[in-house]
């Protein structure tokens, strides 16, 4: 194929097919990258969660003489928990319908409602974990704590990091309504929002159950 | 009590004694160093070109910019961690029956640069560097797919850089070697600053690199010039793509397994302690899920400009193209499994053992399978043996050779043998020198006139070639002997003195690579000197991809009009079918808005990492608030981009059009400036 055009090019120099665009197509308009290139992002966060939970996965049992999960996790509060964030994404879920339909109020209610599930979400993660350092089971008691505790409070920390960015966008439509720029914002906090969703599932799962029925 | 206790609020556990004012080396360094820096800072005020600086360059999002940038960083990189070779090869070649000139702590802080600097500070920029220059014009597209994320990586780097290099004269470096390995690096056996150091200066360097990892995805992804299709992208490219494809998957395990070692070192946890349940040996796991990755996120890109030189300077279309896309992707998915062959003595068994060993060996067919595509390229082609071709010989026979010892070390029997001797040592700079490095300096010297539009001095750069080819052999090979007779690695002094010779031979070999090294600088300031004599037009090498087709240096949109792309040679094509610049009806280019928002939330991160390190703990969270500050004050800013007005690009595109010859001036008013003059 390729042979064939360099002979094709050879033979009719004169046909000169086009080889730029008159007219600029480079916008920054549908075919935006911002969507995929946070869609990477995400996988490479993805990625650090993947390292946390391999290094639990491997430091699991090494309780080194303190406390094991059965003793110290408890499970009602977990779910309690599980439940807010999975409550949260479907919040979420409304904002972005709401952004669809092109209602500004609306996108921010929701948003304030997801933002303040997220704030329980961490404010129930600090309960437990006061619990958890009351009872002598801090992070430097053993390998198996260290690795709970900064699994769990990394996701804890981008939930954060997720209210604050909340908070952020909430003026930001205030200022602007639903300004190109801030759909496409609200597009990639959305998959930030669900991608944590994911995570704590696998944290739910792998910590919490497992860690209670071994 | 009172004067001490406020000065420990305030400076942490930095103290009058962490200055090294007591090693005269160290002193002497820092003369030299200071003196340099207050030179450039004084010719800069002096010719008033801070302004200057800070518009066209510290805020530039111009992926050209921001990869002339890197490649400067890299270079200057370059000498420091050179410094460090030559000490420890005087220090070995002197220390026989005898301790040497280098006190131990020192020397082992001497090694651990070294390898920290080369491969963070010198190969990751070097390559980036290239990687952002070149790719996007390849593709024929205006810029990156996020051009102000592309300042924030460089800065975040150079950030990282400059901690590394504030090491050396406030306290110490971490002594555990590039990888910074527990246990010598957990806090009962190095309490000092060293780690911290290594900690925070690559956590906020690696940052960077995995934006600008996402960032070069993105762009070779979407903004790909219309007509390129994957299977007619340059390979190039390609091998940038799977490069970064690669770091995009490594750097974050990276992240999160300093991120754990400084949770050990910070708040006393337990990950990679020998004590209450941690695990040394995960943290080497991790590390070296990032570090061999690595070593393919160099090399591969580099494989791309061998590939592109070689198909340039024989006049010939790359010969298997595909096989070469083919073999890229192989060696990019075979790379992630292969990390435990860093340590087969680990005692994992002889099955694990033998799967990584497998593995590690398998990669060498679509290795081999590039090699044969390069020589079968050059097979009866018109080969011009020009200096980026040149690179590309000694290349060739330089890494084979490396390629086979690491076949030899795959073998977990041998590498049981072989494992931290200097046959290890020797064979990954027989890679690294011979492959990434070659490599690097022979895309520097191939797109350097289209950089800058003009040659560099042939006569200096091949005085960096032959002293980097000739000191590469006489420096590795006496080391693969040795090391092959079972001398281990970062030895500070050995007392069998009849090892001494071998290492006099390689403090030789590394006084030549010296020569390179100053031809390279020389060739630099000869050219730049001598810029209109060596002057040359946009196409000089003949090229063949899509470049080449712009004016050298670029204009900062690249290309007036968005290429059109029919074939892989797309260049070459256009050439052959009589392609002519436009001259006419152009239309104003959307182009994105300087920002200082990178550089200032790099020098922020830097305060935060060096108050981290030194436990200031106040400066450390101002630094922390301001970086909130900035980062969210950034996202208010809705004005980004401009329009490059039509008539502007109508004045650069006719100051740029060659050739130079008299031409009928046209007769509508006087001649237009060279826009290339401001």
């Amino acid at each position: 194929m390729a042979d064939k055009l360099d002979q094709q090019s050879r033979n009719e120099a004169a046909a000169s097919p086009t080889f730029h665009l008159m007219e600029d197509e480079h916008g920054h308009g549908h075919g935006s990258p911002t969507m995929l290139g946070f869609w990477i992002y995400l996988m490479s966060d993805a990625l650090i969660f993947a390292g946390l939970f391999a290094t639990f996965g491997v430091l699991s049992t090494s309780y080194a003489g303190g406390p094991t999960p059965r003793e110290i996790f408890e499970l009602p509060l977990v779910a309690l928990n599980t439940a807010i964030l999975l409550v949260s994404s479907i919040t979420f879920g409304f904002a972005m319908l709401a952004m669809e339909g092109g209602k500004v109020r609306t996108v921010q209610l929701w948003m304030l409602v997801t933002g303040l599930l997220g704030a329980a979400f961490v404010g129930v993660e600090l309960y437990e974990f006061a619990n958890l350092i009351a009872e002598g089971a801090t992070p430097q008691r053993s390998g198996f704590l260290s690795a709970f505790f900064t699994l769990v409070s990394t996701h804890g920390l981008h939930v954060t990091l997720g209210i604050v960015w909340i908070l952020v966008m909430l003026v930001q439509l205030q200022q602007r309504g639903l300004h190109v720029e801030n759909k496409r914002r609200l597009m990639c906090l959305s998959m930030f929002w669900h991608f944590l969703d994911v995570i704590w599932i696998g944290v739910f799962t792998f910590v919490y159950l497992l860690g209670t029925i071994r | 009590m009172t004067i001490e206790h406020i000065a420990k609020i305030i400076f942490g556990r930095l103290t009058l004694e962490s200055f090294p004012i007591h090693e005269p080396i160290l002193l002497g360094t820092f003369a030299v160093v200071a003196l340099g820096g207050l030179g450039v800072v004084g010719a800069i005020t002096k010719f008033k070109l801070w302004g200057w600086l800070w518009r066209e360059w510290f805020t530039t999002v111009d992926h050209k910019k921001i990869g002339i940038m890197y490649i400067i960083l890299g270079t200057i990189m370059l000498l420091r961690g050179f410094a460090d070779a030559l000490m420890m090869r005087a220090q070995q070649a002197i220390a026989f029956g005898n301790e040497g000139y280098l006190p131990a702590h020192h020397f082992d802080q001497v090694f651990t640069a070294h390898g920290t600097i080369m491969i963070f500070f010198v190969a990751i920029p070097l390559v980036s560097g290239i990687i952002n220059f070149v790719m996007p014009l390849q593709i024929g597209a205006r810029d990156v797919a996020f051009p102000y994320l592309n300042s924030l990586s460089f800065w975040l780097t150079a950030a990282g850089a400059a901690l590394v290099m504030a090491s050396l004269f406030i306290g110490e470096f971490s002594t555990a070697g590039w990888l910074n390995y527990v246990p010598v690096s957990n806090l009962q056996n190095s309490p000092g600053v060293g780690p911290d150091y290594y900690l925070w200066a690559l956590q906020i360097a690696g940052v960077g690199t995995s934006l600008s990892a996402i960032n070069m995805v993105t762009t070779i992804i979407k903004m790909r010039a219309p007509g390129m299709t994957m299977m007619k992208m340059p390979v190039f490219c390609w091998t940038a793509l799977c490069s970064q494809v690669l770091a995009v998957a490594i750097f974050p395990i990276l992240t999160a397994a300093f991120a754990m070692l400084m949770l050990d070192r910070y708040l006393g946890f337990n990950f990679f302690t020998n004590d209450l349940g941690g695990n040394p040996m995960m943290y080497w796991n991790l590390v070296w899920i990032w570090g061999h990755p690595e070593v393919y996120v160099l090399i591969l890109p580099v494989f791309g400009i061998y590939s592109e030189v070689t198909s340039t300077f024989t006049g010939k279309r790359l010969f298997g193209y595909s096989s070469m896309v083919y073999a890229t992707v192989v060696i990019t998915i075979l790379s992630y499994l292969v990390w435990l062959h860093h340590f087969f003595t680990m005692g994992s068994g002889a099955s694990v053992n033998s799967f990584f060993g497998i593995a590690t060996m398998v990669i060498s067919i679509p290795t081999g399978a590039k090699i044969f595509n390069w020589l079968f390229t050059m097979y009866r082609g018109s080969i011009r043996f020009d200096l980026p071709m040149m690179w590309v010989v000694a290349f060739m026979l330089t890494f084979v050779v490396g390629g086979m010892t690491g076949v030899l070390l795959a073998v977990p029997p041998a590498d049981f043998v072989l494992h931290n001797s200097l046959f290890l040592v020797a064979h990954f700079h027989n890679v690294i020198i011979g492959g990434v490095v070659f490599g690097l300096f022979a895309g520097i010297e191939y797109w350097f006139p289209k950089a800058f539009g003009f040659k560099l001095n042939e006569f200096w750069g091949k005085v960096h070639f032959w002293g980097w080819v000739i000191g590469y052999w006489v420096a590795w090979t006496p080391i693969y002997i040795v090391g092959l007779m079972g001398t281990t690695r970062r030895m500070r002094y050995l007392e069998d003195p009849t090892l001494q010779p071998y290492f006099v031979i390689a403090a030789i070999g590394a006084v030549i690579i010296l020569i390179g090294i100053i031809g390279f600088l020389i060739g630099f300031v000869v050219s730049i000197r001598d810029r209109e004599k060596l002057k040359v037009g946009n196409d000089p090498w003949d090229g063949r991809t899509l470049e080449w087709s712009t004016t050298s240096p670029p204009p900062a949109y690249n290309f007036a009009f968005t290429p059109v792309v029919h074939d892989l040679d797309a260049w070459y094509d256009m050439k052959c079918r009589g392609y002519e610049r436009p001259s006419g009806g152009f239309k104003p280019i959307h182009m994105p808005r300087n920002t200082g928002a990178g550089v200032i939330l790099s020098g922020l991160a830097a305060v935060l990492g060096f108050a981290m390190i030194w436990y200031m703990w106040w400066l450390a969270a101002l630094a922390f608030l301001g970086l909130l500050v900035v980062a969210i004050g950034h996202t208010f800013n809705y004005d980004r981009d401009y329009y490059i007005p039509a008539e502007e690009v109508e004045r650069i595109e006719a100051g740029h059009r060659p050739p130079p010859p008299p031409e009928p001036r046209p007769d509508h008013g006087p001649a237009l400036e060279p826009a290339g003059a401001k």
